[in-house]
């Protein structure tokens, strides 16, 4: 297995057990209402020195690229690098622990309670502030894409396929996200 | 039952696969199929799980195991977060292994600057499809327009906004 590369750097801890890698990513789970990325960083690069700020910079722009959670994926990744597919284990299982078992909680309560007309309103404000919030996010992405046309038409052409005409997006992701690689690989040279 | 969790296995590998720019990104195909293609909840049920997963810590996708939960219990549980959870990881463990060789190579900045305006087309496509299905009256329209500014020009917490929407909600029923 890849173990941690010698990174010349002399502040780094040492390399972090399995139990150790467990309960770092169970403290993220535990505390990351919101974004858990800032959260990710602190510890393992100004708290516990496990990566280099260097190190967490490179694993993330892996764990951007690939396919699922960017956090999730970090988990996943820093296992891996210290303690092969245990560590791994022990990430994913540490950072999903205490959310999973609050989601459990909060089904268990809308089962219950969904059918009283005052918790009614109270999901449905809930609903309309975590659309408020999509809205924001939507636009802090798409402001920085506003001038270039390319990038523009790509997201407009999802946006059609995906939001008005309802495409499984199995298809449109094999047609547009070629298309766009290809558009930013023309451009970039 | 076991139709219900194989139903449940199938969409997240394939969604587990496919979430490039994250759990956002593939909100809307999740909402498809879980409203329209298996009808398992309403489209309004849909939105307050959602919500309601949004109020959990941790990372952003919780909506799957919640949906699993909220369909077939337990079972429904584990198996939504397995399918959702163990594929992405797979790739990553053997991504970490093979990095060093590709992660300079120039390939690399296409495929994820294309891979943006990917990401920032579906987010919005999550938006409208979550606000469609939330905003029913005029009141929470306005508590929709209020968080979404809140968010883009303050640095107000988003927990704290979904908090002001609860609020807001709870209001409108004494009215």
């Amino acid at each position: 297995m890849t173990s941690i590369a010698d990174t010349g750097e002399q502040d780094l801890a040492p390399i972090p057990s399995t139990r150790q890698i467990f309960a770092g990513f169970l403290g993220i789970g535990l505390m990351g209402f919101g974004g858990v990325l800032p959260l990710a960083r602190r510890m393992l690069v100004e708290d516990r020195h496990w990566l280099s700020p260097q190190e967490f910079s490179d694993l993330l722009g892996l764990c951007q690229f690939l396919p699922g959670g960017n956090v999730i994926n970090m988990s996943v990744a820093v296992g891996m690098k210290f303690r092969g597919w245990r560590g791994a284990l022990a990430g994913i299982l540490g950072l999903t622990a205490v959310p999973t078992a609050f989601v459990i909680v909060l089904g268990v309560l809308y089962d219950r309670y969904s059918g009283d007309p005052h918790v009614q309103h109270v999901f449905a404000g809930l609903a309309a502030a975590a659309a408020g919030l999509l809205i924001g996010m939507a636009w802090k992405m798409l402001k920085p894409l506003l001038k270039k046309p390319a990038a523009l038409l790509v997201v407009v052409l999802l946006f059609a396929a995906i939001a008005v005409f309802r495409l499984p997006l199995i298809l449109v992701m094999l047609v547009l996200a070629p298309f766009s690689v290809l558009l930013s690989w023309r451009s970039g040279r | 039952m076991t139709a219900t969790l194989i139903a449940l296995a199938l969409i997240f590998t394939e969604l587990s696969l496919m979430a490039f720019g994250g759990g956002y990104a593939v909100l809307p195909e999740i909402q498809r199929r879980v409203v329209e293609v298996q009808q398992w909840v309403t489209p309004a049920e849909f939105s307050a799980l959602f919500a309601l997963a949004q109020a959990a810590p941790g990372p952003n996708m919780m909506i799957v195991p919640l949906i699993g939960w909220h369909v077939a219990g337990l079972p429904g549980l584990l198996v939504s977060s397995l399918a959702k959870f163990l594929p992405s990881s797979l790739i990553t463990c053997l991504a970490v292994s093979v990095w060093e060789r590709f992660r300079d190579r120039p390939w690399r900045a296409a495929v994820q600057a294309g891979l943006l305006p990917v990401t920032a087309g579906l987010v919005a496509s999550s938006a409208v499809v979550i606000t469609l299905a939330s905003v029913t009256s005029l009141w929470l329209a306005v508590l929709t327009g209020v968080t979404a500014a809140l968010s883009v020009f303050t640095r107000a917490h988003p927990v704290a906004l979904l908090a002001l929407g609860a609020v807001g909600g709870l209001a409108v029923s004494f009215v």
